[in-house]
């Protein structure tokens, strides 16, 4: 299980998880796991896209993703949040399967970007993987607290002097980012559940903000680690183990929050 | 239902959300074609008490008598979606039979109501856009007609005189007592500031304390009767023909209600 | 009928077996999604909609390995989906979003691991790209009347709780205030989104589902003032937007010889266009309502 090439899986994975479980806070926040479930999916042309140019589909999927940022503020501007995300996502894949299509080629690895494949990483998507994780870690250390401040209320924010039409398109950039470097190593699929599943969990734990963000973290890493250790002890998909462990998580939350409130009134 | 006969009639009411009791005895009675105002400072358990009439939260003691029918409802501070296709004339028809399953063909009886409806309530002027598009002011006109369509016997409204200025407060209550008349329903109101509401009300029920006291205006604000209610001493001034409601005596929870409501009361060192 | 074969090469089109069959099933989903999607994007409930077409896919992959008909797995598990999200009860939206966003990962990390027992255990590959792309002219004739069936259930239910749904999108208490059942409609409107998504992801694939279940709807709310013409707006745009891309489609393989562009592209990029389209009409027309009063108030 620890064995070299199960290694690179394991840093990867760790790199990953703590980039989610930053981002994740700030999902759960905001409401936008939609938006978290709508980028990587629809970065994941961007993959074939590359494969067609014959680039590194790191660039790619990034470029997608960026596409997304601007795509769905652009269409936030013109009617509701969720409309958004879904005729971007919607856009994004019909082109994906044009561009499938069109290669013929690609058909094979297509599972593996969906849901992802942890062994296919050799150290230079490591090293990229690393850089963008740390990126994503000092650009949500530098906006969190006018984010935060956002979500909670927008015109608060903007008495602060924020302006939260650009706090909206710097989390989407930062959703994004994170997102395109985890969808090689947990899939398009599932990058998603990785933020939200233990950011609402932390929830339960803690009122404290920054306490809330490091529990998330906590459950982020635990959920990736069991995930790839029942993933190499069973051989099945990764990605079943992320979405199911995430489920667990939320219901765990849900039942503390339950027990918490409660308490409460009594 | 025969005249004389109780539009609404609560006795010793008791209502508790989550382990908080928010009203403890509450009994009062209004008559059919009356006009009548719920006032009480905020936090005093008025929408509780509306909520419960309407039997969205249950009752843990006492009984609340209904008239047969509908039950008109205003909801307080109703924000609604501009991004529904509903006009205000559509709003008014849903006030007749949104409840019920299935669809109906356009009727032309239907149609013909829905416009009375707009005409009484002064909404035909913006009969044709979105409501969620509306003022605020406007709004409430558009949900009053809902909730007066059908002809209730008895009409709730939440806190309808909320963030309105001082001119659109004077058409609104204007307007309620003539719809009152016209459509014979009784009306209940909540309000934290009975000002406006005093030179038409039939009755007041004020609420504190978790219990009430109800009569006409002058029975009800009074130092001795509101000081009774409280459970401490307080002065009912007439200021400029305002009544205003002073807190003086023992702090206590409810006083300190009292004291945070500025339209309501002013206090004195 | 034969007279048309012969007219041009647009002539095959009619006379061909599978566009027929993609013209009467795709025209079926887009009838019913823009239906049940109308309402679905009023109470916004599009990430749930999508949600519960891509957990559905599950159910797709799962019929594969128990060789059920599809339908049955797409039905089965977009309501066991459903059933789950309204069952944990959720009234306030965040919570809401959350437990979509979790029933989703959930139902996608299931059909992972269905689609990698698929190919392990039945050594069916390509599944994947069936279940979520979908394409719409290799639809079996067979599941042609079936199809029918779940559609007309979808409209049905629709049809039953119009009326209340509307009021209680507009405001959950004024329904209750009214004496409408909330909890029951809400349920009622969850199975026929659930009905309508699984009969267009299992038609159409996973994704050109989500786009028939709100673009045409959001289209039609951007630009309609009145319930009963955005109803036949968004049907329109949802019609239009699938014969049209089976059309180009068609079409499409005589610009890259031998090989056609996907329907699933054309539809979507269709259905975006109409959204914009819709965008710019209703910013144009608030522009114009804006400025009048301004003027007005020149000339006090």
């Amino acid at each position: 299980m620890f064995s070299a090439f199960m290694l690179h899986a394991w840093i990867v994975a760790t790199l990953v998880a703590v980039a989610a479980g930053c981002v994740g806070f700030f999902v759960v926040a905001r409401r936008a796991a939609f938006a978290a479930h709508a980028l990587p999916l629809g970065a994941f042309p961007g993959a074939a896209a590359a494969s067609l140019m014959g680039v590194n589909e790191f660039w790619g999927l990034a470029g997608f993703a960026v596409l997304g940022v601007l795509a769905i503020g652009q269409l936030q501007r013109a009617g509701r949040r969720e409309v958004a995300s879904a005729l971007w996502l919607a856009s994004a894949l019909a082109l994906g399967v044009l561009l499938l299509g069109l290669s013929g080629r690609y058909a094979q690895s297509v599972y593996g970007l969906l849901f992802g494949d942890l062994l296919g990483i050799d150290t230079r998507q490591m090293a990229v993987v690393a850089g963008f994780s740390g990126l994503t870690v000092a650009l949500v250390a530098w906006v969190a607290r006018p984010l935060l401040l956002d979500s909670l209320s927008s015109e608060l924010a903007s008495a602060a002097g924020a302006r939260a039409a650009a706090l909206e398109f710097v989390f989407l950039g930062i959703l994004a980012l994170s997102t395109a470097i985890a969808v090689p190593v947990v899939g398009a699929l599932l990058v998603f559940s990785l933020m939200v599943g233990p950011a609402s969990a932390a929830r339960a734990f803690t009122d404290r903000p920054w306490r809330s963000l490091a529990v998330a973290v906590g459950i982020c890493l635990a959920t990736v680690w069991s995930a790839i250790a029942l993933a190499y002890v069973t051989n099945w998909p990764v990605g079943f183990f992320v979405g199911a462990l995430s489920a667990l998580c939320y219901a765990a939350g849900r039942l503390r929050g339950g027990t918490v409130a409660l308490a409460q009134v009594a | 239902m025969n005249a004389g006969e109780a539009a609404v009639a609560l006795d010793r009411v008791a209502v508790t959300l989550g382990e908080r009791p928010v009203l403890r005895e509450v009994s009062f009675r209004l008559e059919a074609e009356q006009f009548c105002a719920l006032i009480g400072t905020n936090g005093s358990g008025k929408t509780t008490l509306l909520r419960a009439i309407l039997g969205f939260i249950p009752v843990q003691a006492g009984r609340i008598d209904l008239p047969a029918g509908a039950i008109g409802y205003v909801p307080q501070k109703i924000t609604l979606d501009p991004g529904l296709p509903l006009r205000a004339r559509d709003v008014i028809a849903l006030g007749l039979d949104g409840a019920r399953f299935g669809t109906r063909l356009p009727s032309k009886a239907r149609a013909v109501r829905v416009q009375e409806m707009l005409r009484a309530v002064g909404a035909e002027e913006f009969a044709e856009q979105r409501v969620g598009t509306l003022s605020g002011g406007q709004q409430q006109r558009v949900l009053l007609a809902h909730a007066l369509v059908r002809r209730p016997k008895l009409l709730l409204l939440d806190e309808p005189l909320a963030n309105l200025d001082v001119g659109s407060t004077a058409e609104i209550v204007a307007l309620l007592r003539r719809l009152s008349h016209e459509f014979g329903a009784a009306v209940l109101l909540s309000a934290h500031d009975m000002n406006p509401l005093l030179p038409v009300v039939d009755r007041i029920v004020y609420l504190a304390n978790g219990c009430a006291v109800s009569g006409k205006a002058d029975e009800v604000v009074r130092t001795e009767v509101l000081s009774r209610l409280y459970g401490y001493h307080v002065d009912v001034l007439r200021v400029h023909g305002r009544v205003v409601v002073i807190a003086a005596g023992a702090r206590t929870e409810s006083r300190d209600a009292l004291e945070r409501d500025p339209v309501h009361t002013i206090t004195v060192p | 009928m034969d007279s048309i074969c012969t007219w041009g090469h647009m002539g095959g089109f009619w006379c061909n077996q599978p566009v027929r069959v993609a013209l009467a099933v795709g025209g079926g989903a887009a009838l019913v999604c823009a239906v049940v999607g109308l309402s679905t994007v009023m109470r916004r409930q599009a990430f749930a909609g999508h949600a519960l077409a891509d957990v559905s896919g599950a159910g797709g992959s799962a019929s594969y390995l128990l060789g059920i008909n599809p339908l049955f797995g797409f039905l089965g598990m977009a309501a066991a989906a459903a059933g789950v999200m309204e069952w944990a009860q959720v009234r306030e939206a965040r919570e809401r979003d959350l437990l979509t966003g979790v029933v989703l990962g959930a139902g996608l990390g299931l059909a992972a691991l269905l689609l990698y027992l698929d190919m392990t255990v039945r050594n069916v590959s390509g599944a994947a790209i069936t279940v979520l792309f979908g394409s719409m002219f290799t639809i079996p004739p067979s599941i042609v009347p079936v199809a029918l069936i779940v559609a007309a259930a979808a409209l049905g239910a629709s049809a039953l709780i119009f009326r209340p749904l509307l009021v209680s999108t507009l405001s959950i208490d004024l329904a209750r205030a009214q004496g409408a059942r909330v909890r029951t409609i809400a349920r009622i409107h969850a199975m026929a989104l659930a009905l309508a998504v699984s009969l267009a992801a299992m038609t159409v694939g996973a994704i050109l589902s989500t786009a028939l279940l709100i673009g045409p709807a959001a289209a039609a709310l951007q630009v309609a003032r009145r319930p009963a013409s955005a109803l036949a707006l968004a049907v329109l745009i949802g019609l239009a937007a699938t014969w049209g891309g089976i059309a180009l489609a068609y079409q499409s393989y005589y610009w890259t010889p031998g090989r056609g562009w996907p329907v699933s592209f054309f539809i979507v990029m269709l259905i975006v266009c109409a959204y914009l389209l819709a965008s710019a009409v209703a910013r144009r027309r608030s522009g114009s309502s804006a400025t009048a009063p301004l003027s007005g108030c020149q000339e006090h």
